[in-house]
């Protein structure tokens, strides 16, 4: 996880794009001044990078399934759940799968996991359009390559 | 069975917390009733849904944008509701169905 820049995904270890499924390994890092604050003497993952990390597996999953063609920016947060403390150090595995794939707007469930234990989930919408900007492209496709996005899943 | 403008009417009432007795088939949905384009996009999943269909607001939209379409046709509920029986009808028309 960059928690600076808001790139909490580390790696996809499986997208399954026919299944419309994707699993994320995202690192806890050990120390950062966001636990200084969250809590004192007793660092957890605030709620709100949990979800955040929950639209960004889903925003991957939703890119895969419509080839790198439109942009997915989350639109709707429900029945966010934070079912228990995430602590600095852990890995948190998080799944996603598209529920529903409208005209414009996409619905996602996810979960994220610290070994088998069920951390928080959440159903999420997006709305998704046409790349508004040709460096976000570029900038999306170096993130890709960079957390191991499987080109191959998504090749004609 | 209800017909197709009381299941969205009921969608929306429930979506959107508006009193179930306050839309009519003449109600626009964004001009009467008030309703948003974040709030439409939980319409659309609930009507996808209940009806098997892919209502498709972009091209509607899209048309609307154009000037080749009035937000009448569309977002008054009985228009709606006739736009979703035709998708339906489609669905059902086509091999797959």
């Amino acid at each position: 996880m960059q928690l600076d820049t808001f790139q909490l995904i580390d790696r996809i270890v499986d997208l399954n794009i026919d299944a419309k499924t994707i699993t994320v390994e995202a690192q806890v890092p050990q120390h950062h001044t966001i636990f200084e604050g969250h809590f004192p003497g007793f660092p957890i993952m605030p709620g709100v990078l949990l979800t955040e990390a929950m639209a960004q597996s889903s925003g991957w999953l939703l890119l895969g399934v419509m080839k790198f063609e439109r942009m997915p920016f989350l639109a709707m947060v429900k029945e966010a759940k934070m079912r228990g403390f995430v602590s600095p150090g852990q890995l948190l595995t998080i799944e996603a799968k598209i529920e529903h794939e409208g005209s414009g707007f996409a619905v996602t469930s996810a979960k994220g996991r610290v070994g088998t234990e069920l951390k928080c989930s959440a159903d999420l919408t997006f709305r998704h359009i046409p790349f508004p900007d040709p460096a976000l492209r570029v900038h999306m496709d170096a993130m890709a390559r960079k957390i191991g996005f499987p080109l191959q899943a998504i090749a004609p | 069975m209800s017909s197709t403008f009381d299941q969205i009417a009921t969608i929306i009432a429930e979506t959107c917390d508006i009193p179930r007795d306050t839309i009519t088939p003449e109600s626009h949905a964004i001009d009467d009733l008030g309703i948003d384009s974040l709030d439409f996009l939980d319409i659309a999943f609930a009507i996808d849904k209940a009806f098997g269909i892919k209502m498709p607001l972009e091209k509607w939209t899209q048309e609307v944008n154009d000037g080749k379409a009035t937000t009448e046709q569309y977002f008054v509920l009985k228009n709606l509701a006739a736009r979703i029986d035709e998708l339906v009808a489609a669905k059902n028309a086509s091999p797959g169905a």
